[in-house]
């Protein structure tokens, strides 16, 4: 069985891309705070959502919308809602987090497939089997701070299908359970769908120096000619007691490609890419060569050398959590 | 309202734990969620003075919660987890593996760092079990008031994050290991030297954020003396205390004089900025622009 | 690691040295009747703005002595053209390369930003849902040209390739297939 290749789609234009440059499947969420990416500019509305559903069925594609975001008290039907159009454009499937919105789904859409969000951070296979026995769960999105042989372990004690991230932005800390982009902007992931959001960056140059702020406090500050990585909290350049430099993670973006053999091995079922706010171009260009590497793993060929650095925040690459040494 | 120890979220050594814990028993606060929070390795240094001090704790008439780790993933945390059932006391669950290992109809209490946002996740709990809720603290005050109405209907009762230092994030790295260039598996329990978390600063100065091993917290110490009435007013039971390894009993005796309304409102920050004047407070997650933000006096 | 460089054409120099002398206000009068033309035929790029429909742009090609400066004004857009600085909420510049290439889609804008190619200031918001709404559009700014021309259409496809082959500048959209 090839592994289903899982591909972002921050926009119609995205998705069409992506289809085209051979995802299995796209994931992508409504143009509201339903969704973990809910950035200016992205996402889609209903009516383009029924027609990208069924362009990605004309094409053989699957289409998954993330409603992965916490609702907010009192305002629950925003999040109802958007399950029942996702059903009703004929998604292949929904992503959540929140364990109202999980029972919601489960009693209110029984019949519509429910996939376990990373932001529920479930990370091993007791609460895993537990989603699945009370929610019916069929398959969860791994947080990205396991290794490969706990990730096997975690398939040979549960019949719920994994998804792992396999390239991208990389969450160093557990999805679904990190509110420093609120305690600095006041905007979280949990209940906004934004992490260090844009319209709370800062950008100042002078004579060559780039200071990169958030909320008011310095994340980066490079030199000319240095990459500039965007200002995401955990990837700042901070100090403690004596030592100054990225504390909490690089900013390096995760390609865990080379990878690809062994995580089929540790029983994985599908590979997703992030990156919903990226570009068609770059949906392209990802989708292409990780659907090349899984081609290749099926027809028992070499895998293909990455072509995929340049894509990448600060330009520098890590196989993250999936070895073991990261942590 | 009563006053609620959530568990430490720190390293200390053993004989300083169990003193903290002995002490304790004897200062004016309800209840007490005790255990290791934060992680697995630090459990073995002090596990054995776990029930000697939830003795002394229920002797004192305190009610005793034994938390759950905030991550499960590896073989032996499942275990643990797994392990909790049996001591006898309520289960605080912080993840929700220790849901699953709960026999259906165990009453158990939920801790801040399960994503309890909205009603509909209040009664899911509620239809498992739960009979106490803390609310996550970064819930501004317009949902904490939603909520509690929801709790009110199902007999929940709610408490928010009352005082201390905020956790942000949790990981599967241990960042007090990165910094001494060790990976997690050998940290040599670097986390043990900061009782109280390490500051982080930003490269212009600015106190961020606390390392705490895995754990990443607020620099500032919340601090909800600005909302008690309003807090008490929706209907809001406890208030939620976080250890410190410094002058913690006298934060408990001032924040019941506060609730006990023996001291006004502004009472409980002014007297921690005269006898700690470096430190920050914050209440930006329930009224605020930030979680950082502090609606009192900016401290010079 | 190695650190590989998107390859940018630079501008060349007779357009520079061109816009030193032009008058601008002809051309920014073409420039805004174009950019209209744009969105009556592309409606979904101003929704797409949302919040940012009436904000002003601030578009910098570092390798021309000009600045275009863009009010979409929610689908009624205007372009002026002027050597100061401009004015707007967020100004956006790079090589007119790398502008032209993000508008056609050739270029991943995070990448040209990781690598400094492309400076954000001011409003990132601002820039983020423009620069998400013109990847959306598929724009290929060759054809709306052609069509804008009319009669022309033909000899100026004509002078678009020619154009293209002598600058490297990507001034229509590539094939899906061509994309990197």
């Amino acid at each position: 069985m090839v592994m289903e290749i899982v591909c972002p789609a921050g926009t119609p234009a995205a998705l069409r891309a992506a289809v085209k440059a051979g995802a299995h499947t796209v994931y992508c969420g409504f143009n509201d705070e339903t969704n973990a990416r809910n950035f200016p500019g992205l996402n889609f509305n209903r009516a383009e959502m029924r027609d990208a559903v069924a362009f990605a069925h004309r094409h053989g594609s699957k289409v998954l919308v993330a409603i992965n975001t916490f609702p907010r008290a009192g305002d629950e039907a925003i999040w109802h809602c958007a399950v029942a159009d996702a059903e009703s454009s004929g998604v292949d499937a929904v992503i959540l987090a929140d364990l109202g919105l999980l029972d919601y789904t489960a009693r209110a859409h029984p019949g519509l497939r429910r996939h376990l969000s990373v932001q529920a951070a479930a990370a091993n296979a007791d609460v895993i089997n537990f989603y699945a026995d009370t929610f019916g769960v069929k398959r969860v999105v791994l947080p990205r701070v396991l290794s490969v042989p706990e990730i096997a372990a975690i398939n040979a004690e549960t019949e719920v299908e994994t998804e792992v991230f396999v390239f991208g932005g990389l969450c160093v800390m557990a999805e679904g359970r990190c509110s420093l982009s609120s305690y600095a902007t006041g905007l979280s992931p949990n209940m906004n769908g934004v992490c260090s959001p844009a319209s709370h960056v800062d950008y100042t140059e002078d004579q060559g120096v780039l200071d990169a702020r958030l909320g008011g406090y310095l994340i980066h500050r490079v030199n000319k000619g240095e990459p500039a990585p965007y200002p995401t909290l955990c990837k700042g350049c901070f100090t403690a007691s004596d030592k100054t430099g990225h504390l909490f993670e690089d900013p390096v973006s995760l390609n865990a490609e080379q990878l690809i053999p062994q995580l089929q091995k540790a029983g994985v079922t599908a590979l997703k890419i992030e990156g919903r706010q990226r570009s068609k171009s770059y949906v392209a260009q990802v989708v292409q060569n990780f659907r090349a590497a899984v081609d290749a793993l099926e027809a028992g060929r070499s895998m293909p050398e990455g072509m995929l650095a340049r894509l990448s925040e600060g330009q520098a690459m890590t196989t993250g959590a999936y070895k073991k040494t990261w942590r | 309202m009563e006053l609620t120890v959530g568990p430490s979220q720190f390293f200390w050594p053993a004989e300083f734990w169990s003193s903290f814990y002995q002490d304790l028993a004897q200062s004016p606060v309800d209840h007490v969620v005790i255990g290791e929070l934060v992680c697995s390795k630090r459990l073995p240094f002090y596990q054995d003075h776990i029930p000697d001090a939830i003795s002394a704790l229920i002797a004192a008439g305190k009610q005793v919660a034994l938390t759950s780790l905030a991550l499960v993933t590896l073989k032996r945390e499942r275990k643990l987890t797994a392990e909790l059932a049996e001591m006898g006391v309520m289960v605080e669950v912080n993840d929700l593996t220790a849901l699953a290992h709960l026999p259906e109809g165990t009453a158990f209490t939920v801790g801040p760092l399960v994503n309890v946002y909205n009603e509909g996740t209040l009664r899911w709990l509620a239809s498992r079990g739960t009979r106490r809720v803390c609310l996550p603290p970064e819930l501004p005050l317009a949902s904490v008031e939603t909520l509690t109405r929801t709790a009110g209907d199902l007999g929940i009762a709610v408490e928010v994050w009352g005082h201390g230092r905020l956790p942000l994030a949790i990981s599967g790295r241990c960042y007090h290991a990165r910094l001494h260039g060790r990976t997690k598996d050998n940290c040599q329990f670097a986390c043990e030297d900061d009782p109280d978390g390490l500051e982080v600063r930003t490269r212009d100065g600015k106190p961020f954020m606390a390392m705490n091993g895995v754990q990443t917290l607020s620099d500032s110490y919340a601090c909800t003396d600005h909302q008690i009435e309003q807090l008490r007013a929706i209907g809001v039971s406890a208030l939620r205390l976080s250890p410190q390894s410094q002058e913690f009993l006298r934060l408990c005796a001032l924040y019941r004089k506060r609730v006990d309304q023996r001291l006004p409102k502004g009472g409980v920050a002014k007297e921690i900025m005269e006898k700690t004047p470096d430190l920050r407070l914050s209440d930006g997650f329930l009224t605020g622009s930030c979680g950082a933000a502090w609606s009192g006096e900016m401290i010079p | 690691m190695s650190e590989p460089q998107i390859p940018i054409p630079h501008c060349p120099a007779p357009l520079a040295a061109a816009l030193r002398v032009l008058p601008l206000a002809p051309l920014s009068l073409s420039l805004t009747m174009f950019s209209r033309k744009i969105a009556r035929n592309n409606p979904g790029l101003f929704q797409r703005l949302g919040a940012y429909a009436r904000a002003d742009f601030v578009l910098d090609p570092v390798d021309l002595p000009i600045v275009l400066c863009l009010s979409p004004d929610n689908g009624r857009p205007k372009v002026i053209l002027t050597r100061g600085r401009g004015d707007g909420v967020a100004r956006i510049s790079g090589p007119l390369a790398a502008l032209l290439g993000l508008v056609h889609g050739a270029f991943d804008g995070d990448a040209l930003f990781f690598s400094r190619d492309l400076v954000v200031e001011g409003d990132t918001g601002a820039a983020l849902a423009l620069r998400n709404a013109v990847d959306d559009a598929e724009l290929d700014l060759a054809q709306e040209a052609a069509a804008f021309a009319g009669p022309f259409s033909r000899p100026v496809q004509q002078l678009v390739a020619l154009a293209e082959r002598q600058t490297g500048l990507c001034l229509t959209r590539p094939e899906d297939a061509t994309i990197w």
